[in-house]
């Protein structure tokens, strides 16, 4: 809404894009590995955001886009020999196309009936999966390691996965910003504050509603795809994981649900506290409660999360901070 | 005519809201819908822009009839709606709040033009220095402008004010009657719900009465004002009636 226009978005890429770089450059493969896994919760929560943070629906199951990413992905490449850049966006298209087609009748659900569709969706997605042989049933898929000798060996491949990620990430943050400085983004909000008012001010709350959930799918299929490819194994319980779907509904509210940098705070944050719990022998087995209790304290006391906070905090922040 | 209402008839299972009710609308006028309470003036409002369905009768914008169509697409068409009750983007800011109004009203302006727009509706209703505030922090005065802001914004052909000047205070209202008086003159209709019976008339071209969902009586402010079957529908009494509407005037 503001004139003074500050470079908020290049900022933040170029930012991303060093820290992207720093292990490559430092030359740490485990360092890498937790980045990797940090731009694809960035990924997951911003998308989540979009359709929850902008338009107020919350989608609790949104992981069965990751899932059905990286299973079409997978299979693409596991039975076709397809390159992997090839099938994440020939996977991403169909999720996207699948969440239209879920998206038309659940999106009429308002609050809690919303959020439990979504995960009977992803439920009702696992269980077919499980049963549906072309895609390896109960047992999943997992690669012939030759697979990667297209793409000069498994530490290239690797590599590869790596620098996608490090994309689907940047893409998933400008699309996040595209749409909250757009008219659509703006219709998505006045939904969320009230959708009545909405339709009467001129706004199709259905269609706009439809628009926003499958931006939000397409990025996490793509994920998906990425994360199986180099993971080269996928099994259900894997793909369409409840837990990591709340995760990252808790990595949005942490970090500021509606802001755009709040899902990238709260992915690292949240990680970051992950990865200092675990290898502690004291607090290892209490890794989740902690997560819930974090989500608790944030819900009831810091209900804007972390870049929310700082936004009302110091207001100056406010034309510079998204 | 900008707005035919013909015989338009809203059924709430066996309540029958408003009965068979029409009347027209010039062009470029503001016409007074009144009646008591529950006489199914905001029924109506609902019906005339796609929140109801009348279960028989037509709504005609500007030669098109519009029975049926959904709210977003009668709001596309020119037609704005200030509600009773306030209701904010609470969480937006005042100025997206008009916006809003804007962008997605007859003119589907662009986000920039759009805010432009809204900026001046803003200044013009004494907003200004509230538009980076949170809607939902506005007092009850300033939410009521708002609400006339974001309707205005659309730029309509017809606006539908439901209320805009229940609970403010002399002055607000003299105020809001000059913006009312203002928008007409650029060549906007208005339907006005009001219970402030001398404002109402005051700046009313035409007035309609309903009573129980059907239409009493119709004419200039002082024609109804002098209808026994108004004065017996509002106080039950027309003696102490006239003495209100005397004191009103």
């Amino acid at each position: 809404m503001r004139r003074v226009r500050a470079p908020f978005l290049p900022a933040l890429l170029v930012l991303m894009a060093l820290v992207a770089l720093f292990p490559i450059l430092k030359g740490d493969p485990s360092l890498r590995e937790e980045l990797f896994l940090v731009f694809m919760l960035v990924t997951l929560a911003s998308s989540i955001n979009i359709i929850m943070g902008y338009t107020g629906y919350v989608s609790f199951g949104h992981i069965v886009f990751f899932g059905i990413g990286g299973y079409i992905a997978f299979w693409l490449m596991y039975s076709f020999n397809v390159h992997f850049l090839l099938a994440a966006v020939a996977a991403a298209i169909p999720a996207a196309a699948i969440a239209a087609l879920i998206g038309i009748p659940i999106l009429r659900l308002r609050g809690a009936y919303f959020a439990l569709a979504t995960i009977g969706i992803n439920e009702a997605m696992r269980s077919f999966v499980t049963n549906f042989e072309p895609f390896g049933g109960a047992v999943g898929m997992f690669f012939n390691f030759s697979v990667y000798d297209t793409y000069g060996g498994a530490k290239a491949s690797g590599q590869l996965a790596y620098y996608a990620m490090v994309g689907i990430a940047l893409a998933t943050i400008a699309a996040s910003y595209a749409v909250k400085r757009s008219k659509f983004g703006l219709s998505l909000m006045a939904i969320r504050e009230d959708q009545d008012v909405a339709m009467v001010v001129g706004i199709d709350p259905a269609r706009a509603k439809v628009v926003a959930y499958v931006i939000s799918a397409f990025f996490p299929a793509l994920a998906g795809a990425t994360f199986f490819f180099k993971n080269g194994i996928i099994e259900p319980g894997h793909a369409f994981d409840l837990l990591r779907s709340i995760e990252s509904l808790v990595m949005v509210v942490l970090g500021g649900i509606g802001t755009v940098a709040g899902p990238i705070v709260g992915a690292a944050v949240y990680e970051w506290l992950r990865g200092s719990l675990i290898t502690s022998p004291l607090l290892a087995n209490f890794q989740l409660f902690l997560a819930g209790l974090l989500l608790l304290v944030t819900v009831l006391f810091v209900t804007a999360g972390l870049v929310g906070w700082l936004r009302e905090r110091f207001p100056v922040l406010r034309s510079y901070v998204q | 005519m900008i707005l035919s209402v013909e015989q338009v008839t809203i059924r709430f299972g066996g309540l029958v809201a408003v009965d068979g009710a029409s009347f027209e609308v010039g062009e470029g006028k503001i016409l007074g819908l009144i009646g008591p309470n529950g006489a199914g003036k905001t029924t109506l409002f609902n019906a005339i822009n796609g929140v109801y369905k009348p279960r028989s009768g037509r709504i005609v914008f500007r030669g098109e009839d519009i029975t049926g169509l959904r709210p977003h697409q009668i709001a596309r068409r020119g037609v704005s709606r200030a509600h009773q009750v306030v209701r904010p983007l609470n969480d937006l800011s005042v100025l997206a709040n008009v916006t809003v109004g804007a962008c997605f009203g007859r003119e589907q302006l662009g986000l920039r033009q759009a805010t432009a727009v809204a900026e001046e509706m803003l200044a013009s209703l004494g907003l200004m220095d509230k538009s980076e505030m949170p809607a939902g922090k506005l007092n009850v005065a300033q939410k009521k402008r708002l609400e006339l802001a974001r309707a205005l914004a659309a730029r309509p052909l017809l606006l539908l004010a439901d209320e805009v000047l229940a609970g403010l205070n002399p002055q607000e209202v003299a105020d809001m009657l000059g913006v009312f008086r203002r928008i007409r003159d650029q060549g906007v209709s208005v339907i006005m719900i009001e219970h402030l019976m001398h404002a109402l008339m005051n700046v009313s071209d035409h007035v309609v009465v309903l009573d129980h969902g059907q239409k009493i009586s119709e004419g200039t402010p002082q024609q109804v004002s002098s209808d026994p079957k108004v004065i017996e529908a509002y106080l039950g009494d027309p003696a102490v009636a006239q003495r209100f509407l005397e004191e009103g005037a």
